[in-house]
């Protein structure tokens, strides 16, 4: 498979700080890949400089095969964390702009776009200008501007930021409806529930440093699964095959599998009468895997933004 | 290339579009009008006094009895109708037959000695009279003098005699002081128009910043396309503008100023269609090196605070350069006059004051290409500081990261640093 995005010892500094640090990461084709961190991470900053908007400091970038990222935007769609339209303009005609920016027509991309828009329930919106629609209305109507031309590629940075959630439900639907058509889609995020949700890879970045890039399985494998019991008893011999620091909460028991194995942990809880009343093991998820990664304080930072972003 | 000129094109359309259907547009229409309104109110009001101050002057070159004559009736009339109506006349002395006139000096020859102001000269006898002036000058006064010496010669003013009239061009000395009020005027015009311009497209820049568009721009375009679409956008609009003001003014001048000396004006040394069409290129060409200028220094601020910081000293950098120039007219040929033509940013108002006072046309061709080239190499540097420095973060310019971190402190313009 190729890869979409290629990048090796991407450095990009602003006034001495290093905002991308010495950042190798490939992103394949047909992915859907999530850029996760907290703000200041150099998340932006980084899908900027492969997107060609700023160029590296360091290092090389290759997008879709090409060097110089501009020669691909034909086939790239991409939605800033800044959203921002021509206030003036009416929605079908910023569409179009949008479209014809990327190489289309400005009459297939007004029509495509009125279509679109129709399509998304705001067809009544198409001839109304900007500062005229609601704020959702105004981020749907750049979404489809990002998507009229059909681009192999999306990027889309924070794109759940500022959306309730029946919006980030239906980002969520369009997301994997590109996908579906092969569309390679990158996004960034500080909320990771979205990530473990659509994500099949992902990358953890903190201090402009990748601290992780793969398969979201391979993040929650970095973390033994987490075993979670409930027993009849509270000491016995079979407490030897828990692990020395776990403590009861009331009769249940949370820790990770000791590396041995689930099986001698079932034959000592047995032999030891521990009263199994319920048993279950799970994968870590990725906010546990995260933490592993990233650290507590990155995990803490973007707890406490997104309890912000909360009405 | 062709992207280039593709997506400039995309974004020259779309703001042509948007500046000509806004309120700004007609506030640049009616820019003209309010000098011209000033120059009117201070016109009526100099004119006033300059009709006291600066009464036209006839000579009267003849017969000493000839002159007691026509000054009498002047005088006659003049109680009649006013003594505003007819020029003043003044007495010359009268010619000696063997010695030609005056001894040695011509009529024109009066009319070019500054000393004696004369806008006519009258010559011959009241029976053969001759006039000697401009051709503007002639028209504007034989009708007078014409009345003069018909009532002088006959008691009544109904039966105007046969004049003869010797029309003389502008003294070269004139002619030359006209094609450099030519220069200034030009140099003027342009001057304004592009301070104008250059102004509306920074605020343009500014505003698609704080706008936030000008990350999508710079995502799907190259950043070349942004900086030359929107110059070109601004000057079409100028164009247009341009037009609409050419024809307004060619209506007004045919309705209001008719009898004006219009063809008294000295024509430039290349002559008014080639000098015309100098005028749009240089000022085009003037527009595009400050334009590029401008807007690689709006690309730099992430701020309209910092745009505004920088306007001033920008202003008056363009007005040292205007002035530089503006006194280089009068300095033709001279080191100083060669320096401002080739120094790229005075150049265009250098040269357009060369088409004014020399033939010459290879030296436009040269002065262009070099204008040219240095419009190119100002954007370049233009989109080099762009990428450098614009977008430091996802905060639309404030550098979140840095905020947090406490490093990488904020420079203006990515150059001088901002205590927090």
């Amino acid at each position: 498979m190729n890869n979409a995005i290629e990048a090796r010892g991407l450095v990009k500094q602003f006034d001495g700080f290093r905002a991308v640090d010495g950042v190798d990461m490939n992103i394949p084709e047909g992915s859907i890949f999530g850029l996760l961190g907290p703000n200041g991470a150099g998340k932006t900053t980084l899908l900027r400089t492969l997107l060609g908007i700023i160029d590296q400091d360091e290092g090389t970038r290759t997008l879709l095969g090409s060097p110089k990222p501009i020669s691909k935007s034909r086939v790239v769609g991409y939605l800033p964390e800044e959203r921002g339209l021509y206030q003036s303009m009416r929605a079908a005609d910023t569409i179009a702009f949008m479209g014809a920016l990327r190489g289309m027509a400005l009459k297939d991309a007004r029509e495509k776009g009125r279509a679109m828009l129709e399509e998304a329930g705001l067809g009544y919106a198409a001839d109304r200008q900007i500062k005229q629609l609601s704020k959702g209305m105004a981020q749907t109507v750049q979404l489809i501007g990002t998507l009229v031309h059909e681009p192999r590629l999306i990027v889309l940075d924070e794109p759940f930021s500022g959306l309730d959630a029946l919006n980030q439900a239906k980002l969520e639907r369009m997301i994997r409806a590109q996908a579906e058509r092969g569309v390679t889609i990158i996004f960034s995020t500080h909320v990771i529930a979205h990530a473990e949700r659509l994500c099949e890879s992902i990358a953890i970045i903190a201090n402009g440093k990748i601290s992780f890039d793969g398969l979201v399985s391979t993040a929650r494998d970095r973390l033994p699964p987490q075993v979670h019991l409930e027993t009849e008893t509270l000491d016995g011999p079979w407490r030897s095959a828990l692990p020395e620091t776990c403590e009861p909460q009331g009769h249940w028991w949370h820790f990770s599998l000791p590396e041995s194995g689930v099986e001698p942990l079932l034959t000592a809880l047995v032999e030891g009468k521990a009263g199994v009343r319920s048993l279950s093991i799970e994968r870590a998820g990725l906010h546990d895997a995260f933490v592993a990664i990233a650290g507590e304080s990155a995990a803490a930072e973007m707890d406490e933004e997104l309890a912000e972003e909360m009405p | 290339m062709r992207e280039i000129i593709r997506a400039a094109f995309v974004i020259g359309r779309r703001d042509l579009t948007a500046i000509i259907f806004s309120k700004a547009f007609i506030l640049f229409l009616l820019g003209p009008l309010f000098p011209v309104i000033v120059a009117i109110a201070a016109g009526s009001l100099g004119g006033q006094i300059a009709r006291d101050a600066d009464k036209p002057v006839v000579g009267l070159l003849m017969a000493s009895g000839d002159t007691a004559k026509l000054m009498s009736v002047r005088s006659e009339l003049s109680s009649q109708v006013g003594s505003s109506w007819f020029p003043e006349l003044k007495s010359l002395g009268s010619p000696k037959p063997d010695e030609g006139l005056d001894g040695s000096k011509s009529p024109r020859e009066y009319l070019v000695d500054k000393k004696n102001s004369l806008v006519v000269v009258v010559s011959g006898t009241l029976d053969k009279p001759v006039i000697t002036a401009t051709k503007a000058q002639a028209q504007r006064h034989d009708d007078k003098i014409a009345m003069l010496i018909g009532y002088a010669t006959s008691g009544q003013s109904t039966q105007l005699p046969e004049i003869e009239t010797q029309i003389v061009e502008q003294s070269a000395s004139g002619a030359k002081k006209g094609q450099q009020m030519t220069a200034q005027v030009a140099q003027i015009i342009m001057y304004f128009l592009t301070v104008l311009l250059t102004g509306m497209v920074l605020s343009n820049l500014v505003e698609e910043k704080s706008n936030k568009i000008i990350e999508i721009l710079a995502a799907s375009i190259p950043i070349e396309s942004v900086f030359v679409g929107k110059l070109f956008a601004m000057l079409l609009m100028s164009m247009i503008g341009i037009a609409i003001w050419t024809v307004a003014g060619l209506g007004a001048v045919t309705l209001f100023a008719q009898g004006l000396p219009l063809q008294s004006i000295p024509a430039p040394a290349v002559g008014w269609p080639m000098f015309m069409t100098l005028a749009v290129i240089y000022f085009t060409m003037t527009y595009l090196m400050l334009g590029a200028l401008f807007l690689g220094i709006g690309a730099m601020a992430a701020t309209v605070r910092e745009v505004q910081t920088l306007s001033m000293p920008v202003t008056m950098v363009q007005l040292i350069i205007f002035f530089f120039a503006a006194y280089t007219v009068t300095q033709l040929g001279r080191p100083i006059e060669l320096a401002a033509a080739i120094f790229p940013l005075s150049s265009p108002f250098a040269m357009i004051a060369r088409a004014a006072q020399l033939p010459i046309l290879w030296h436009h061709l040269v002065a262009v290409i070099g204008q040219g080239l240095f419009t190119v190499v100002l954007l370049r540097i233009g989109v080099a500081l762009f990428k450098r420095n614009v977008m430091k973060s996802g905060g639309g310019g404030k550098d979140k990261a840095s905020d947090k971190k406490g490093g990488g402190r904020r420079k203006l313009f990515g150059l001088i640093p901002l205590s927090r």
